[in-house]
């Protein structure tokens, strides 16, 4: 992925430089950013890389032998395949899913907590902790202490009202995955929206109630078109790491039910069935899908970050 | 009226707060219960408290010891997490206090490598790390978390070291203060408190990161996260188990996590939001 180019933020005015002098101090400027430049391009930009070239070839890593030069086969294969094409479509249910319901209850508890009560940062500091548990930690909670169909915590917990004992991860196993990461990532939604809210222009806001309008007319005309950039950035950045997701997946399902996504696809292609080619391929459709996602994302973070330049 | 609502939605944000902690809470209780107590239907609340499923989980019980997983993880998660402050620190410097030309494109070529998912580059890593004899060594992992935590560490500081005035800086280099003098008197303790909370996320997320380690590490370098996937199935009655091991694993991210709480968003959205 290349960098976008975004207008250049009011940088000091640089003098144009000339002679080997000048250039030399170009390169002293240059200098403590290059370890880290290099650093990223040999670790994250060269094994894409080599991704792309190995997508293009069929190659079962128990037959290296075999290996062979094949074109676009592998990613024809990986769209037709039912299995395949089927872990593409959970990836967009999932992701979708995940975002969109954590988006809104992250908005309705920053709504919440924007107010002043008594143990607000209390009620703060409980609601982050289930984004501070280990991801896979918090997956094996919700699988055996949660969901157990005999004695989890949700079936004892119906036992009192006599409810039904359903079997949550047979019964409903997509949505067994999907509430376990809207229980981590609401609170990151949450610390988001919050911080949009906190930056509101709070004399417009006084402005407003003076001039006679209801809160539901200043939620609507002016914070959520001010909070509209920061739900989008919550979107696309909550996107781009349940795109990713494999912690979840791996844990309370294994990839089965209909739950397996991309990256448990990948995984489970190359390091069980040692199909190198056909997993390149897949990932290389994993940053096709990211790089959609990111481009827009980089637009919001360029946007919120001028601001904040300009501001300074 | 008014009062009564101000108060019914305080009330809402605690009951929220509570449910949404529940789960935890309700791991910390069971990890203290004995396995019989513990897979109880309906639960017992009230069960008599014991260190049994701790035993168990250190090992004392006759399973396997997480002590070489949590040392490789603390490893992998230290040296990381100063791998990074040694990379981004200067290279953040180079984006703010003496920015180069075009820094933010540099910088929005730092975040775009973060939007590269994990498994797009796993295949070939797996295959240098096979054929270099580097599979199953925590030092891989030390360099992987290393790039996975650069972007997110370039970012924050950047936007910490940018908030360090440049008008003092030029103040203390007209009085003869020479450069190192100025990075340890002015920049770092304006910056201090912020490098701490990007340290502290780095060291979170490589503590978390399992994709990595799952494929990367086998007996000798496996982390705390591939301990656990051990539970994964169940082996009879081990609630109590699952629950101490999640506990304990989890205690240094919820220490770290809280440690940073006023940061935390700022790292997370990349140093977007402040």
């Amino acid at each position: 992925m290349t960098a976008t180019t975004t207008a250049p933020v009011a940088a000091p005015p640089v003098p144009t430089p000339h002679g080997p002098n000048a250039r030399l101090r170009a390169w002293a400027t240059r200098a403590p950013l290059l370890p880290a430049l290099v650093f990223m391009i040999v670790v994250t930009q060269l094994p894409f890389v080599a991704t792309v070239v190995i997508s293009f070839f069929d190659w079962n890593a128990l037959y290296p032998d075999a290996r062979r030069f094949t074109g676009f086969d592998n990613y024809h294969q990986v769209l037709t395949d039912a299995d395949l094409r089927h872990s593409v479509w959970t990836t967009v249910l999932l992701t979708a899913t995940v975002v969109l319901v954590s988006l809104l209850l992250g908005l309705a508890l920053a709504l919440l907590l924007d107010r002043r009560f008594r143990g607000r940062g209390v009620v703060r500091t409980l609601l982050i902790a289930p984004f501070l548990v280990v991801p896979v930690a918090s997956a094996l909670l919700w699988k055996h202490v949660l969901y157990n169909p005999e004695y989890g915590l949700l079936n004892g917990l119906l036992h009192y009202v006599g409810g039904p004992q359903p079997d949550w991860i047979s019964d409903t196993p997509l949505l067994a995955v999907e509430a376990s990461l809207v229980w981590q990532w609401t609170p990151f939604m949450m610390l988001i929206l919050l911080a949009g809210l906190q930056s509101r222009d709070q004399q417009q806001i006084e402005a407003a109630r003076v001039d006679g309008a209801s809160d539901w007319q200043i939620f609507r005309h002016l914070t959520l078109p001010h909070l509209r950039r920061y739900l989008e950035l919550g979107a696309l950045l909550g996107s781009i790491y349940i795109v990713q997701n494999f912690d979840a997946v791996f844990t309370i399902t294994s990839g089965g039910l209909g739950t397996a996504n991309l990256p448990y696809t990948v995984y489970q292609s190359f390091y069980q069935a040692h199909e190198n080619g056909l997993a390149s391929a897949a990932g290389v459709l994993v940053v096709i899908g990211s790089i959609v996602i990111a481009t827009f994302a980089l637009r919001v973070v360029s946007s919120l970050f001028r601001e904040e330049v300009s501001r300074a | 009226m008014n009062v009564v609502r101000r108060g019914g939605l305080g009330l809402l944000a605690w009951v929220t707060g509570i449910v949404f902690f529940l789960p935890v809470a309700w791991m910390a209780l069971t990890s203290f219960h004995s396995e019989q107590d513990a897979a109880t239907n309906p639960p017992s609340f009230t069960a008599a408290l014991t260190l049994d499923g701790y035993r168990e989980f250190f090992g004392t019980g006759g399973g396997a010891s997480p002590w070489p997983a949590l040392v490789n993880s603390v490893v992998a998660s230290v040296a990381s997490t100063l791998f990074v402050l040694l990379l981004a620190l200067p290279a953040a410097y180079a984006l703010s206090i003496r920015p180069v030309k075009k820094w933010t494109d540099v910088l929005f070529f730092f975040l775009s490598t973060k939007m590269l998912p994990v498994v797009a580059g796993l295949l070939p890593i797996y295959l240098f790390a096979k054929n270099a004899g580097m599979l199953d060594n925590i030092w891989l992992l030390v360099i992987l978390y290393t790039s996975m935590n650069l972007p997110i560490a370039v970012w924050m500081m950047q936007s910490f070291l940018a908030e360090v005035p440049v008008a003092i800086i030029e103040a203390a280099r007209v009085d003869g203060a020479r450069l190192p003098t100025i990075l340890a008197r002015v920049v770092a303790p304006i910056a201090l408190p912020g490098i701490a909370a990007t340290a502290l996320i780095c060291f979170i997320f490589s503590w978390n990161e399992l994709l990595f380690a799952r494929v990367l590490t086998g007996v000798v370098a496996e982390t705390a996260p591939v301990f656990l996937t051990g539970f994964i199935t169940s082996q009879g009655l081990f609630l109590a188990k699952v629950c101490a091991a999640s506990l304990v694993i989890s205690l240094p991210v919820l220490a770290a996590g809280f440690a940073a709480q006023d940061k935390l968003v700022q790292g997370l959205s990349l140093g977007a939001v402040k």
